[in-house]
């Protein structure tokens, strides 16, 4: 069978017509495989020559400086506040502002007042040092600081 | 209703590329799920696409295909509308048009009719065949491939430093009712659902049913695998932002890092995703680039009046009468025929 093949191409080859390497519309394929190459691998083009900065959230703010080095906890373990924190601000809105309850036990079993701005901005002052800096790393933007920040003085209109 | 392998045999094998990611990574392999496996699917996913693309357009389609959903371009006094220049484009500006409209609005989706055997009392056979518009694949398709393109883009920001600000109205415009937190996005619900009616059409309908095979449910299981570990990793299972993307980051920018701490639903909706690109090059999923390749939708039918010649209709070597002369020429010299060209003495 594939010698049978063979003498076939070979005889269209002879012709002089059918080229069995030629691309048609040479122009229009290759920019079509430049487009894609260049979407494709779009991320490797824009990264190049960069360094990615990594997020270094700070604790240092006045309050947890005063606070016995055993005494330095959030609510929630860090890793577990890291990946949740903000399903849990939700769950709080939901239990503060629908059922009006404002308590909340963490894992150490010490009682916490639920507020935002209270209690958790109470220890993490630095919004930018601490909020900002993770949300600019992963590009978040999220709806909480549309009201509950505490804005920089220069910004009041 | 009975399933046969077509069904299960895709559905068990991505059931199957889940536990295997899971598996691996409680045994620690994140090295090969988390960078290895990203990188070969990738090479395989790039090299393979082009090497499809050139393999396609090697073979020569000498002649024209005019498809009849539109009036040719004729004689002066059979007028054309707009419609008829784009369904039947006599230049390549109109191809492009045409071409323009399949890409983004699936014009021949949108044609799709719908063949049924309806009752029909009045009828003698008790039953008529009617043909009528039916829009819901179109619709569908539609919103599977756009929200697929948003989600793709959305997905930008882990493979860039700092996503530009179209990236960002865009995930703004996804998360326009900034519901539940983290937001959710409407790209990812309207994806879901249009996979699972795409799915459901392949199992209900019959006539569809039919003639689906393996690989029109493997692309159909992934991409719903894809989807739903997404939304969990989103919205439930909620894995550690940073840490994820120093890794993604890590891979664009060929410095790869295996951070601490990334929950097992990461590696196994990576895994996924790696498969499906390095499946890519070898299924269904090419009509990406086939669309543009597709020979009753990217030639102007200007067979009228220009002549298309076939690479491999070559001049055939005819027998004439010279040669046939040559060939008897003794043998007609005995015979007493005339020759046009006397044996030389």
């Amino acid at each position: 069978m594939s010698e049978e093949k063979k003498e076939i191409i070979n005889s269209l080859k002879e012709t002089g017509f059918y080229k069995p390497g030629k691309i048609y519309d040479r122009g229009k394929v290759i920019a079509g495989i430049v487009v894609f190459i260049i979407v494709a691998a779009f991320p490797f083009f824009y990264n190049a020559g960069k360094a990615a900065k990594m997020p270094e959230p700070k604790l240092d703010t006045p309050v947890i400086r005063q606070l016995p080095e055993a005494e330095r906890v959030c609510v929630l373990p860090k890793q577990e506040m890291r990946e949740n924190h903000m399903v849990l601000l939700d769950e709080w809105r939901d239990q503060v502002v629908r059922e009006g309850n404002r308590e909340y036990t963490g894992y150490t079993g010490k009682k916490y007042t639920i507020s935002l701005q209270n209690t958790c901005m109470e220890c993490h002052s630095n919004y930018e040092e601490f909020c900002n800096e993770c949300h600019q790393y992963t590009v978040q933007t999220p709806a909480c600081w549309g009201c509950h920040i505490q804005k920089p003085k220069e910004w009041a209109g | 209703m009975s399933f046969n392998l077509a069904y299960y045999f895709p559905l068990f094998s991505v059931i199957a590329l889940l536990f295997i990611s899971y598996l691996g990574v409680r045994v620690g392999l994140e090295m090969f799920f988390g960078v290895i496996m990203p990188y070969l699917a990738f090479i395989v996913f790039f090299v393979g696409v082009i090497d499809r693309i050139v393999k396609w357009a090697r073979t020569p389609v000498p002649y024209r295909i005019p498809t009849t959903c539109g009036q040719n371009k004729t004689l002066p006094w059979i007028k054309r509308t707009i419609r008829d220049k784009f369904e039947n484009p006599e230049s390549m500006f109109y191809v492009m048009g045409r071409m323009f409209m399949e890409v983004f609005f699936f014009r021949s989706l949108f044609r799709n009719m719908r063949t049924e055997l309806r009752p029909w009392g009045k009828y003698p056979e008790g039953g008529k065949l009617i043909y009528w518009s039916s829009k819901w694949l179109w619709i569908g398709a539609l919103a599977f491939h756009y929200s697929l393109i948003v989600i793709l883009l959305r997905h930008l920001r882990f493979f860039m430093e700092t996503s530009p600000s179209c990236l960002n109205l865009l995930e703004s415009l996804d998360g326009f009712f900034i519901i539940y937190a983290p937001t959710v996005y409407l790209s990812g619900l309207v994806l879901l659902a249009a996979i699972i009616y795409l799915l459901l059409r392949r199992i209900f309908d019959m006539k569809v049913r039919y003639i689906s095979l393996a690989a029109d449910f493997f692309p159909l299981f992934m991409i719903l695998g894809i989807g739903i570990t997404g939304l969990f990793m989103r919205y439930f299972y909620r894995v550690d932002m940073v840490a994820v993307k120093e890794l993604t980051l890590g891979l664009a920018t060929f410095h790869p890092t295996i951070p601490e701490g990334i929950g097992a639903i990461f590696y196994m909706h990576l895994f996924l995703v790696a498969v499906l690109f390095a499946y890519f090059p070898f299924s269904k999923l090419m009509h990406l680039p086939g669309v543009f390749f597709s020979v009753t939708r990217n030639m102007a039918g200007n067979n009228r009046w220009k002549r298309h010649e076939n690479p491999w209709e070559y001049e055939p070597r005819h027998f004439t009468y010279m040669d046939q002369e040559d060939m008897y020429r003794k043998q007609m010299k005995k015979a007493g025929i005339p020759l046009e060209k006397d044996i030389e003495e």
